[in-house]
Formats: C-alpha cells, sequence, structure tokens
C-alpha cells in the first residue's frame, strides 16, 4: 500500500472511531498537545491509561468477588475509571462507568457484575483500536509520511 | 530592587490520578508556565514548606517570616476527590496558614455540584474547574497568579518603606546589609537548579 493510501487509511479509521463513538473531542484535544517538542504524546498517556484501566479492572474483579462486596470500594474504582476515560477521550467506556456508578449506589450486584462485563468489553475494544490507529501511524512514519490530523 | 526577571510562572499540580498528572503537566507546560506534579495533598504541603505543626524549621536562616518555601509557587491547581486528603481539604490548609494563604488555589472536579463548587469559592479558591480541563480554561489562572505577584510585591516594598522611615541611617545600612545577604542567597538557590 502506498503512502497516499495508508494516510487515506489513516483518516477513514480515525473518522470511524469519532462517528462509533469510541472517541470524543478530547481525544482531538489530546492530539492537539502533541508537538514535534513532545511528539509521542499521545502514545504515552494512552498507554498509561491501558496500565491504569488494567489494574482498576483487576481491583473491580476482586471486589465483586468478595462475600460481601464494599460498594463504596467499587465506585471508588469505577470513579477512577471515568475520569481517566473521560481524559483520554474514552466515551464508551465512560458511559458505561456512569451506568456503573448508579448501580454502586443502588448497591446492585448483578448490575455491578453485568457492568463489569460490559466496561471490559468497550475498553478491549477501543485499546484494539487504539493500538491499531498507533500501528498504521508508524507505517505512514516509517514509510517517510506525515500524519494527517 | 533584585527580583530576579522570573517570566514564569510556577505552578504545583495536585492530582493522585497518573493519566491526569501527565494531562495536566503537559496542559501548564504549552501555556508556558514551569510546573511541578505531586500525587497527594500532603505531598503538596511538604513541597510548600508548610510543617505539620507550622514551626519554623531551626535550620532555615529566619530572616523573615516570608521565607518559609524553599521554592516559589504562583499558583497551586488540585483535585477535588483523592484519597486521604481531599482538594478541599488542602485547599482550607493553604488558605489557613499564614506563610501560604496568598496563593491561589484552584479546584478541577469531574463531578458539577454546585454544592461542591460553592464550598470550594467560599473557602477562598479562586476558581472551580471542571475536568477535562482543556487549555482555554488555563488561561483564567494568569490573572490570579499576576494579581498576587504584584500585590505580593507592593506590600514587600510598603514594609520596607516604612521601616526605613523610622531607622538611623546605621540601622538602614544593616538592613541594606541583610537584605542584600539574602538575596545572594536566593540567586545561589536559584543557581543550583
Amino acid at each position: 500500500m502506498d503512502l497516499v493510501q495508508l494516510q487515506r487509511q489513516l483518516v477513514d479509521y480515525k473518522t470511524s472511531l469519532y462517528n462509533e463513538g469510541f472517541l470524543d473531542e478530547q481525544f482531538t484535544q489530546l492530539q492537539e498537545l502533541q508537538d514535534e517538542n513532545n511528539p509521542d504524546f499521545v502514545v504515552e498517556v494512552v498507554s498509561l491509561f491501558f496500565e491504569d484501566s488494567e489494574r482498576l479492572l483487576n481491583e473491580l474483579t476482586k471486589a465483586l468477588e468478595q462475600q460481601s462486596v464494599d460498594f463504596k470500594r467499587v465506585d471508588a474504582h469505577v470513579h477512577q475509571l471515568k475520569g481517566s476515560s473521560s481524559s483520554i477521550g474514552a466515551q464508551r467506556v465512560q458511559k458505561v462507568c456512569i451506568a456503573f456508578r448508579n448501580y454502586c449506589e443502588e448497591q446492585n450486584i448483578e448490575g455491578c457484575v453485568k457492568c463489569l462485563q460490559q466496561v471490559r468489553h468497550e475498553y478491549s475494544l477501543v485499546k484494539t483500536k487504539l493500538e491499531s490507529m498507533f500501528q498504521l501511524q508508524q507505517q505512514i512514519l516509517s514509510a517517510g509520511g506525515s500524519i494527517p490530523m | 530592587m533584585g527580583m530576579a526577571a522570573e517570566s514564569q510562572f510556577h505552578v504545583l499540580a495536585v492530582d493522585d490520578s497518573i493519566i491526569e498528572r501527565k494531562l495536566i503537566e503537559r496542559l501548564l507546560k504549552t501555556s508556558s508556565y514551569q510546573v511541578t506534579t505531586v500525587d497527594s495533598g500532603t505531598k503538596a504541603l511538604e513541597f510548600l514548606g508548610l510543617h505539620q505543626d507550622e514551626t519554623i524549621n531551626p535550620n532555615t536562616p529566619s530572616v523573615s517570616p516570608n521565607n518559609h518555601q524553599e521554592v516559589e509557587v504562583n499558583l497551586v491547581i488540585t483535585d477535588y476527590c483523592m484519597p486521604g486528603m481531599t482538594g478541599y481539604d488542602l485547599l482550607k490548609k493553604v488558605k489557613e496558614s499564614s506563610s501560604l494563604r496568598n496563593i491561589p488555589v484552584v479546584i478541577m472536579s469531574s463531578e458539577n455540584v454546585p454544592s461542591k463548587i460553592t464550598r470550594c469559592l467560599e473557602e477562598g479558591a479562586e476558581e472551580f474547574l471542571l475536568k477535562p480541563v482543556r487549555l482555554s480554561d488555563l488561561n483564567k489562572l494568569r490573572p490570579h497568579m499576576l494579581r498576587t505577584k504584584l500585590r505580593d510585591h507592593n506590600q514587600k516594598q510598603e514594609k520596607q518603606e516604612e521601616k526605613t522611615a523610622f531607622q538611623s541611617p546605621k540601622q538602614q545600612k544593616i538592613e541594606q546589609n541583610l537584605q542584600q545577604q539574602q538575596q545572594q542567597c536566593n540567586t545561589n538557590k536559584r543557581g543550583h537548579r
């Protein structure tokens, strides 16, 4: 695939991520903070998000497996995940977190377990998509091209 | 005069989330501020030089009570929701401290709760920003830092003028020497960074 085609593919891919609600305006803000002096800013923040989210998902799993669930603790973790997903523009993850917090408030175990499944799913989707996008960007850069914003 | 030409303001950012810290740091640096980030209110107070019981550290040259801080901080921006000491607790401690109360404090929160916002503003926060924070939000910070810096500078000038008005020439000379020494001390500190 030649450079122009790769660049076209990237633009289309990004557009679809926004259209499907995987990413929102906040992700655009992140990109605008990247420049020649901080060329890896977006990848760095997103990587931190991946690490942090995985930690939180594990904590959530453990917390919901307890005999007596500590909903305050569960809520605290979801609050963190909601915050970080919002900060990088991972809209679908953020939305599930909002529903998740409601179940925590209601102390609804079933609702919480369902939400955990959903949030894991959304997280894994957005992770795959972002990784594909970064790969595409890398291909373009390696071919000597620039990233269309 | 001797005030070093600090064209950059120094902001202390407090947030327990590593992602938020990275983001706020980039936002602040893009706005040409010097930034230090810490992950808790306790660390923020340590950085600001506030000891738990507000006693003067016997090791610091106690020329004037305004020199508690090792490093000058022109604004504190803090997350509201943090484990242990919340942003609100931190705000209170700063405003209750005689050495720190003039530092403008800005609160950030992902939750738009009017009662929370009012509480913070009543306690002395200059601004309450909703997360995710944007570059445009940070434009609101500069006026607070400028105003504080001007006020501090004017206060120092006034104090000095008051003092010299009632001093004998000999006392004035001693005072001058002390000031020069202190400035030298500050310049050396800066040079070591």
